[in-house]
């Protein structure tokens, strides 16, 4: 202990134990599995950098938490400052949730909490413990048809390059489930905090108005 | 430097408002209130604030919600969301003038995570300080933005004092302009502070915004029945319509008698934002308006009081035109 403790009463975490400049990085992703920090999207993995390890909860909030996520519960360990888009991503393998700028700027990381649109790379993941959570994947019906939203993105060519795309489609879900006759205009709105730097707003609001109606609205 | 994580902290998540000033309390200058979210993420993700503690505010049901109070006006509760003020049919009926202001803040998901008392209660939004230099408003001996070269479009017109940050807030001038009353718990128990005097300018504390002290939290805003149902007036002028922070806002807050087309001002509030670190509260209008006939000329001379005595920075005279017209739209269209 003598010569890892931090005088904080735990072991400084030591990611080298798992990248070291000899291991392939075959044997990191097995030394990352194997150590519990994650499982699925091994692609995605990081290594968390900058938060303490140990265990955080003898005194705050409990890092074993249960999360309701597209109606499974998905027990996982959670960082006291770790966000949900971070929780959804590298933990639970959700990478449809989309990262873009970390900061609420720009709505690619939207999910639904409670039904309510809300950017999850501003949301601690401690702050929605036990709320449903619906994130892009979640649509997928029970046969693994599309959702009525993303099927109409697809008749009417909404994405460009489609990485703003998930969060536009769970903006217009919320948007679709309190308001199922929305104007032009509402879809507008509600669709304002989602940017896309593709400029493909016009197609994205034919996709949801399309959704909405069943009719086709862009021009052959 | 790592940008994204934030850095370690141990969070406490109380479900009582005693709960949460006891938590504050104990861990003094090391603790941090978390609302919303919004404004606290950004500085633990730059690291320029890196509380041990942080007390998430977002469990506690008693600070949330909109209710009735017996004298008439209406209590909303600091952790109610943006979304929820926006909508409620209440604040819509009596208090539009607020539902208007809370609709243009940010983008609408930031509506529904953010709250009315995070709102308020933000940080200065400048960028030289949030991006973490040693200005004054950080405790050092610079302004950064009052600076030849200082980028200062976003700055104030009045009330510079060694900083020449502005208030950032849409729903801030609202509150003053209706006579909000701020409640406050913290150790020594609840005290009652009108909105007016809320918010605080470098002259008073440059390392703050409002008269909040270090384990005290915001509880509720007070609607006072006087300005119910009263004529109103809201808009903000930013350079995108979502997301991005007012260059000026003005709320104005009017009651008329007469008939239409020859009406008169009996009583106004009228408040500008961005132009100075605490909303600006336009009593020369007040002033000019008051008693007279709700005119084109009226309108026009208020506009014109309005901006006396600003003081521009290298890149913000537009305020000044901006102000003043917005000031004459106000009085023209309330």
């Amino acid at each position: 202990m003598a010569d890892n403790t931090n005088g904080r009463g735990y072991p400084e975490p030591r990611f080298d134990q798992f990248v070291s400049k000899a291991t392939s990085r075959r044997q990191f992703i097995k030394g990352v599995i194997f150590s519990g920090a994650a499982a699925t999207g091994a692609g995605y993995l990081v290594t968390l950098g900058g938060c303490s390890g140990g265990s955080g909860s003898a005194s705050g909030v409990e890092r074993l938490l249960t999360l309701n996520v597209n109606g499974q519960t998905r027990p996982v360990d959670v960082l006291p400052n770790e966000t949900l888009a971070m929780t959804l991503r590298y933990k639970l393998g959700l990478t449809g949730t989309k990262l873009g700028c970390d900061r609420g700027e720009c709505g690619a990381c939207t999910v639904l909490i409670d039904g309510v649109a809300n950017y999850s790379c501003s949301t601690l993941t401690h702050a929605v413990r036990g709320r449903p959570i619906m994130t892009i994947e979640g649509l997928e019906g029970p046969n693994g048809e599309l959702h009525k939203v993303q099927q109409a993105m697809i008749d009417e060519l909404g994405p460009q390059c489609g990485f703003c795309t998930p969060g536009q489609i769970m903006s217009a879900v919320a948007l679709l489930e309190a308001n199922p006759t929305p104007t032009r205009d509402e879809v507008r709105h509600a669709l304002s905090g989602n940017l896309c730097r593709c400029g493909a707003y016009d197609h994205y609001l034919n996709a949801v108005m399309r959704a909405a109606t069943g009719e086709r609205v862009s021009q052959a | 430097m790592s940008r994204d994580m934030m850095s370690a902290f141990e969070l406490y998540q109380p479900d009582t408002v005693d709960g949460a000033v006891d938590l504050l309390g104990r861990f003094g200058a090391e603790g941090w209130a978390l609302a919303g979210g919004n404004d606290s993420f950004d500085w633990f993700k730059d690291r320029v604030k890196r509380p041990k503690y942080v007390v998430d505010l977002g469990g506690i049901a008693a600070l949330k919600g909109i209710r009735e109070s017996a004298d008439g006006g209406v209590e909303i509760g600091a952790l109610t969301s943006l979304t929820e003020v926006e909508q409620s049919s209440v604040v819509q009926g009596r208090y539009k003038l607020l539902a208007d202001a809370a609709r243009r803040v940010a983008s609408p998901q930031i509506r529904n995570s953010g709250t009315i008392g995070g709102n308020v209660c933000q940080d200065a939004r400048c960028w030289y300080y949030r991006y973490g230099v040693d200005c004054y408003r950080a405790g050092g001996n610079t302004c950064y933005a009052d600076t030849p070269e200082g980028q200062n479009r976003e700055h104030c017109l009045w009330g510079a004092d060694r900083c020449v940050a502005v208030s950032p807030s849409d729903t801030a001038p609202a509150l003053v302009a209706l006579d909000a009353t701020m409640v406050i718990v913290g150790p020594g128990g609840q005290r009652e502070v009108k909105a007016e005097e809320f918010f605080i300018g470098p002259n008073i504390d440059i390392e703050r915004m409002t008269v909040l002290e270090a384990g005290e939290v915001l509880t509720a805003i007070r609607l006072p029945a006087e300005w119910s149902g009263a004529r109103f007036y809201f808009e903000k002028v930013a350079d995108r319509n979502t997301w991005d922070f007012p260059l000026v806002n003005i709320a104005a807050a009017m009651k008329v008698s007469g008939a239409a087309g020859s009406e008169t001002v009996d009583a106004i509030r009228i408040v500008a934002g961005a132009v100075q670190c605490v909303p600006r509260r336009l009593t020369v209008v007040e002033e000019v308006v008051r008693g007279q006939a709700k005119t084109a000329a009226t309108a026009s001379l208020a506009g014109q009081s309005a901006v006396r005595g600003a003081t521009p920075l290298n890149f913000n005279h537009f305020k000044i035109p901006l102000l003043q017209n917005l000031v004459t739209r106000a009085i023209r269209d309330a």
